[in-house]
Parts: C-alpha cells; sequence; structure tokens
C-alpha cells in the first residue's frame, strides 16, 4: 500500500516535470525573476555601502535578503501554480477518479514546488558572486535552516491560496502572485522589525519569516545562529501548515459538494 | 465476426437472461439507493434507485438536463450527494472509494487531460496513478488495442478530437477496470470513428466481462450496445428495461422514438411502475 503511495506521489511530479521539460520558456521564466531582482538590488546595495553605516557592517545583508524572499516567494507559486495548471488543464476530474488521495496530491505539490524553487534561484544565488562579491553559501548550515523554513511558509501559504481557487474558481488565481506580498512590508525581509511601529510588530512576531529574516542578520552582523528565532520560526510553521493543509481539505470536501472538481477550468 | 442478425439474437437473449435476473440474487456491482443532489434549491437527481448487474452494459439516457451527468459524478465520488446510499463492487462510496476506485475507470470528451503533455507522457502518468506495474509495456499494449501507437511522441493539444477520443478511451482502459463509466463517449466522433469505438467497447466488455454504465444521447449506440437502459427525466428514472422492452411497452420502431415520446411526456410505458 505505502508503494502504491509514492507511486501516486511520483506520477504527479512526474507529471509536471514532463510540464516543465516540454517547455524551456517555462523554465526560463522560473529563474528570469529572481536574477533580475538580485541584480537590481545588488546595484543598490553597492551604492548604499558607501553612504550607509549600517549595511557596511554587512554586505551581504540586502542580497541575502532578496535570495531568501525570493524562497519563500517561489515556493509558495509554485505549490499554488501548480496546483493551478491542473484547473487549466482540466484535469482535476481526471486525477480524482483515480486512486490518488487529497493528502498525496499536497506531497506532491510540496515536491514539484521544491524544484521549482530550486530552479529558481539557483542561477540568482551563483550570480552573485561574480557580480556582487557575495557567497550566499557563507552561510552554511543556516542556510538550510532558513531556506526550508521559508519553504514550509511558502507551502502553507500556498496551499491556503489553492484552496481558496478551489472554492472560488479561477477568479482567485491572481492570489498565487498576491497573497504573498500582503506580509512583505512587516517581516522585516529588508530591515529590521523594529523599523516597524509598535503596534505593527506584535503582527511581525506572528509569521515564520520575520523569525528567519532576523535570523539571517543575526548570522551576517554578529556571526551568531540564534536557535531562539530557529525554533520561533520552526514552531509557527508547523501551526500554518496544518491550518494550510487543513484548509486544503476543507476546500476539497467542498469542492466534492458544490460539484466543483468537474466543472473547473476557464 | 457475427452477422447483424446473430449480433441482434445474441442481444435480444442477453437482454431476456438479464432482465429476468432476479436483482438480490445476482452479483451486483453497482447499487444506488434513494440517491438525491440538490444543488443552491435546484433538485437535480431525486431520490433514484437502480442497480446494475456484473458484466452487463447500462445506459442512462436522457434529455440535457435530466441528471445523468450528476449521476455519473456522484457515482465516481467526484459529487457528493445531498442523500442517499451508492454501494460500488462491494464498497460504500461515500467512505471507502480509494478500495475501489483502482478497480474502475472513466472516460468522457468533456473532461480534459493535460494537452501539452504528449500522448505517451499522459498515458504513463495515469498508468503509474493506478499503480501499474510495467508501466511502459502497459502504455505500449493499450495504444497498440487503441490504434495510437502512432501518436505517443505527440502533445495532445495537437490531435484531432476523433485521436483525443481515443486517448481519453486508452486512459480509461489502462488499468482493464471491472466498472468503465462512459459519458457520452462517442460524442465529438465521425460516424466511422464512432462505430469503430462502439465495437472496441464491445470486445473490451466480451474479452474481459467488465461492466460498462455510460449515458448517452445516440439511441442508435445504446440499442446496439445495451443490454439494460436506465430513462431519466428532471433528475428521476420515470422508466427502464432492455431497449427491446421499452420499444415494445412504447409501441415504437425504435429507441429514439421512446426517447422523444418520453421527452415530450406523449405516452408511457405500459409496465413500468416508478
Amino acid at each position: 500500500m505505502r508503494g502504491l503511495l509514492w507511486k501516486r506521489i511520483w506520477a504527479m511530479v512526474l507529471r509536471h516535470t514532463y510540464l516543465l521539460r516540454s517547455s524551456w520558456p517555462r523554465v526560463l521564466e522560473l529563474a528570469y525573476w529572481p536574477t533580475f531582482q538580485l541584480l537590481l538590488w545588488g546595484f543598490i546595495t553597492t551604492f548604499f555601502l558607501q553612504h550607509s553605516s549600517w549595511l557596511a557592517q554587512a554586505a551581504g545583508a540586502l542580497i541575502s535578503a532578496v535570495l531568501l524572499w525570493d524562497v519563500l516567494f517561489r515556493s509558495n507559486l509554485g505549490l499554488s501554480l501548480t496546483f493551478v495548471e491542473e484547473i487549466w488543464a482540466r484535469n482535476l476530474g481526471q486525477l480524482f477518479i483515480s486512486p490518488l488521495r487529497p493528502t498525496e496530491m499536497i506531497a506532491a505539490l510540496m515536491i514539484i514546488s521544491f524544484v521549482r524553487t530550486i530552479i529558481s534561484v539557483t542561477p540568482a544565488a551563483f550570480l552573485a558572486l561574480p557580480f556582487f562579491d557575495v557567497w550566499v553559501f557563507d552561510l552554511g548550515i543556516a542556510l538550510a535552516a532558513f531556506f526550508f523554513n521559508l519553504m514550509v511558509m511558502g507551502w502553507a501559504v500556498g496551499l491556503v491560496v489553492s484552496g481558496l481557487i478551489l472554492r472560488f474558481g479561477l477568479g482567485a488565481e491572481s492570489l498565487c502572485w498576491l497573497a504573498i506580498f500582503l506580509i512583505a512590508p512587516i517581516t522585516g525581509i529588508y530591515y529590521p522589525v523594529k523599523v516597524l511601529p509598535d503596534w505593527l510588530e506584535p503582527f511581525a512576531w506572528i509569521l515564520p519569516s520575520t523569525y528567519i529574516f532576523e535570523g539571517m542578520r543575526a548570522v551576517l552582523f554578529n556571526k551568531i545562529f540564534n536557535w531562539n528565532l530557529f525554533f520561533g520560526a520552526v514552531g509557527f510553521n508547523l501551526v500554518y501548515l496544518f491550518i494550510g493543509i487543513g484548509i486544503f481539505l476543507r476546500m476539497f470536501h467542498v469542492a466534492r459538494v458544490q460539484g466543483k472538481l468537474l466543472q473547473q477550468g476557464e | 465476426m457475427p452477422s447483424k442478425q446473430q449480433r441482434q439474437a445474441l442481444n435480444n437473449g442477453i437482454n431476456q437472461i438479464i432482465d429476468a435476473m432476479p436483482i438480490n440474487g445476482s452479483p451486483v456491482v453497482i447499487e444506488v439507493r434513494s440517491l438525491t443532489k440538490k444543488y443552491n434549491g435546484i433538485l437535480a437527481v431525486n431520490c433514484i434507485s437502480f442497480t446494475v448487474q456484473r458484466g452487463s452494459i447500462t445506459a442512462l439516457v436522457g434529455g440535457n438536463g435530466a441528471g445523468k451527468t450528476t449521476t455519473l459524478s456522484m457515482l465516481l465520488g467526484l459529487l457528493l450527494p445531498s442523500e442517499g446510499e451508492i454501494n460500488i463492487l462491494g464498497a460504500d462510496m461515500l467512505t471507502k472509494r480509494h478500495l475501489v476506485l483502482p478497480r474502475m475507470n472513466f472516460s468522457s470528451p468533456y473532461v480534459g487531460m493535460p494537452a501539452r503533455l504528449t500522448v505517451g507522457e499522459n498515458l504513463t502518468v495515469y498508468a503509474n496513478l493506478y499503480g501499474l506495474d510495467n508501466v511502459k509495456d502497459r502504455v505500449t499494449s493499450v495504444a497498440k488495442d487503441l490504434q495510437i501507437l502512432d501518436t505517443l511522441k505527440i502533445q495532445l493539444g495537437n490531435l484531432s478530437s476523433g485521436q483525443k477520443t481515443r486517448v481519453s478511451l486508452a486512459k480509461a482502459l489502462i488499468n482493464e477496470p471491472e466498472l468503465l463509466i462512459l459519458d457520452e463517449p462517442t460524442a465529438s466522433l465521425d460516424p466511422e470513428s464512432a462505430d469503430w469505438a462502439r465495437g472496441h467497447l464491445e470486445s473490451y466488455q466480451q474479452r474481459t466481462g467488465a461492466t460498462l454504465l455510460l449515458a448517452s444521447h445516440n439511441m442508435g449506440e445504446v440499442e446496439r450496445l445495451c443490454h439494460k437502459v436506465l430513462m431519466m427525466k428532471d433528475g428521476t428514472i420515470i422508466d427502464e428495461g432492455s431497449p427491446q422492452r421499452l420499444i415494445a411497452n412504447y409501441d415504437r420502431k425504435n429507441l429514439e422514438e421512446v426517447f422523444l415520446d418520453i421527452a415530450r411526456d406523449r405516452t408511457h410505458s405500459r409496465d413500468f411502475v416508478p
């Protein structure tokens, strides 16, 4: 039974690997924005290094922030867009009359999101060295901790977005791109949370990403890996992932009540 | 190859046997009891009950909006009923659908498959979803049966609608299902392709003893293929029986005329008690 479960998850991963393989513009598009974001912010950093004493303490802070933000954004997008691809292809009905279970679909979406995120951010991470003399892998094991926490948060947001699209149809598809930006101003990507007004700070600290970006600055500025921040991120991520899965499964049930698995599509 | 008369005689014989079968004493593949579906206050399916016997070909027939697709969707587990029970291959579809989904399949020209994947990639994905071993061999074998071997490397979106229907049938037969549910299997096909598809379904049923349930607007197809017909109108089953019995009961020449009688409320079968 367990073997069959993995076979079904593998089938879904295969389906989207075929899709990526069949279209090089899709693969190029994945890497396009992270690379250009990096170049833009990299040159801004170069300018501010000469004019800001704060940035001068850690030249890689903004560039690392750009890359980590893209991990979060691409993880969310990788999951929700993969799900939307099934709706565009009017394939949901076929998938769910096969033995594929919704939980297996979620597992497959997470794996595909991981693959897409790696494709997205790897070129930018390598380009940071020749352009700005920043080797993001100097963050070491901390980078892996940040990366996986942001992946998980992206999955949680992506699952909520996918559930809403299942419930409200393709009219809600723009949420794939928009939802994550709701938190961008307050999660301290490019500046410390202390910058925010006092009343806004508690909202920032209920986001796992805030712990990650503060943790990143702790490594870059103070050369310490702050375990409290790490466990804060893990704790909130577990809660949000649980909520994301719950919302997706609930919306799947509602879609079965309302007959939306067959009706979805353009 | 049996002649038309021989086929008709065989069909009649099967129909008589199936009509004579006591429902509770025969192996039943589908058992539906008091099935009801309400959407936003509209009654799409209204308390229908029926059984489908193992090895039979049964048609759900009715005009647009009669409730056929809603009924099929509930049988497939894509749609949850408001009330009622569905038992397929011995399992309750509302609670244990994953036990029977590997043993059934579905084809419809209205439900898509990824158009950017090649035919071979699509069939490979579905063979894996059904947990099949020797995926490559199975894909080749089913493609050969459906005469689509030469399309395996072509993107699905680039095929003609007739070829797409063959691919959809190949996907539906990939796991050699015991129960095959079809929604208008020959819609969008030219007469020659439609005839070929019917012949293929007939031979699959005869070779494997599978049970087929199909929704169709093509009365000639239903007369040729089906042992039993469930006539639906306004969400209810208003008549049922073998095509020959329905034609005789309504005193008509063919099933198309029976369909029109029912659709236009012109008359009623002599012996059906809803």
